[in-house]
């Protein structure tokens, strides 16, 4: 069962690395939004370094949204998804390999350069650790629950704008205790209990996630 | 004592959309045995097939699978080759096959590029393929793992003579090894059929 599961991660990675696409349009987007944040709320470096956490996760979490809708819609559209539903590894397993493989190719990238590019809105040096800590953390709880807006519009042209309504509020708890967890001030003691908030609840969608898609996907096949 | 492989069907009813497609629909496969699903187009020969491969939800009556592996259902018996193919186009021949050996639970074989005279292809990407070597990579799905219930819907859409051949022997191959097939087709396969399923009435 593992071993079917790694294979479909890693096909999953090999076609994401070939076609391109969502890494570099999502790091496009994070990247112009990075620069032009400073220029629309002005100089003022205080004032940018204290909003500078929160609009860096949106930044984050809107670029994996944008990624959402072609999770399983490819998979969907030439058959694959037939033949692994098929197949006696539960669609549950499937759709947490190619979950991880969403996670290895887009959100955890993200999350690895996002903090470097604070240093455009000016954010502390020493900030930069925590977000990271963070922002790796919540990006598996970011493209768990993405999968969820993606399978469930996995059938659909269009699905991008529906993708967002259904995925933007299953991430307002990331989105408060991973700002909570990074724009806590220096210490790191201070941004424990955020932290671990943020943790379980990347817990619970790896627990939730691929239940839900497995179930959406399921309605799909007929 | 090994059980031969029975597929039996009783009172299938098929419904798509709230459309009822059939109803009352049984059959009785033994092992070695090659069912033709016949009849015009709309009727339901696809869905009767999604239907046996366990993709279609809203349908009733009684399906069974004697003898075969244990623990195992239907549709993780079954080779189900539709219209769309299950192939990337990003990916080469090789890489498609390989994922689904190891998806599918095959055993490593070489010879599964040989199957479908594929082995000049192997490292061609899949979307400089033409669509009849697309369907002859679909088609090799039949052989990287064993499954002893085929469902094929329309094979030989986009087959060359030379390949329907070669296609009218792995299906022999496959019922001289106890294996059942069953196949929805308007062009002629060629393979002696045990039964005809006609769906819907002839026009």
């Amino acid at each position: 069962m593992f071993q079917q599961a790694l294979a479909l991660t890693t096909r999953d990675v090999a076609l994401a690395r070939r076609q391109g696409g969502g890494l570099g349009a999502a790091f496009g987007f994070i990247l112009s939004v990075m620069v032009l944040i400073p220029l629309a709320i002005g100089p003022d470096q205080i004032l940018l370094s204290k909003l500078a956490p929160g609009l860096m996760w949106l930044a984050l979490l809107l670029s994996v949204l944008l990624t959402a809708d072609r999770m399983f819609q490819q998979d969907f559209e030439d058959g694959s998804l037939d033949v692994m539903a098929m197949a006696k590894l539960p669609l549950e397993i499937v759709t947490l390999a190619k979950v991880l493989a969403h996670w290895f190719t887009v959100s955890l990238p993200l999350a690895i350069i996002t903090p470097p590019l604070g240093l455009l809105m000016s954010i502390d040096v020493g900030q930069l650790p925590i977000l990271l800590v963070s922002m790796v953390i919540g990006s598996l709880a970011l493209s768990l629950l993405a999968a969820v807006g993606g399978a469930v519009t996995a059938g659909l042209r269009r699905g991008g704008l529906l993708v967002s309504l259904l995925v933007l509020p299953l991430y307002i708890p990331v989105l408060i205790f991973g700002v909570a967890a990074s724009s806590a001030n220096l210490s790191p003691s201070s941004s424990t209990p955020a932290l671990t908030v943020l943790c379980a609840i990347t817990l619970m969608s790896l627990v939730i996630s691929p239940w839900a898609c497995a179930a959406a996907l399921k309605a799909y096949l007929r | 004592m090994v059980i031969p492989l029975r597929l039996k069907a009783e009172n299938l009813s098929c419904e798509r959309g709230g459309r009822l497609v059939f109803k009352d629909l049984s059959f009785d496969l033994v092992a070695g045995e090659f069912a033709e699903l016949r009849g015009p187009n709309g009727v339901g020969k696809s869905s009767l097939l999604r239907l046996l491969a366990g993709l279609n939800t809203s349908s009733s009556g009684r399906l069974s699978l004697e003898g075969g592996a244990p623990d195992t259902n239907l549709a993780e018996q079954s080779h189900y080759i539709g219209h769309a193919e299950a192939n990337k186009p990003a990916l080469t021949v090789r890489e498609n096959l390989v994922f689904w050996q190891k998806f599918l639970g095959g055993s490593e074989n070489a010879n599964s590029f040989s199957a479908f005279k594929l082995e000049a292809l192997a490292d061609d990407q899949v979307l400089l393929l033409s669509a009849g070597q697309k369907r002859r990579l679909a088609l090799t799905r039949l052989v990287v793992a064993h499954r002893p219930l085929w469902l094929l819907d329309e094979p030989t859409v986009g087959l060359d003579t030379a390949s329907l051949i070669i296609l009218q022997n792995h299906i022999h191959d496959h019922l001289k090894n106890g294996g059942i097939v069953i196949a929805a087709t308007h062009a002629e396969l060629g393979v002696k059929s045990a039964i005809n399923i006609q769906l819907g009435k002839a026009a």
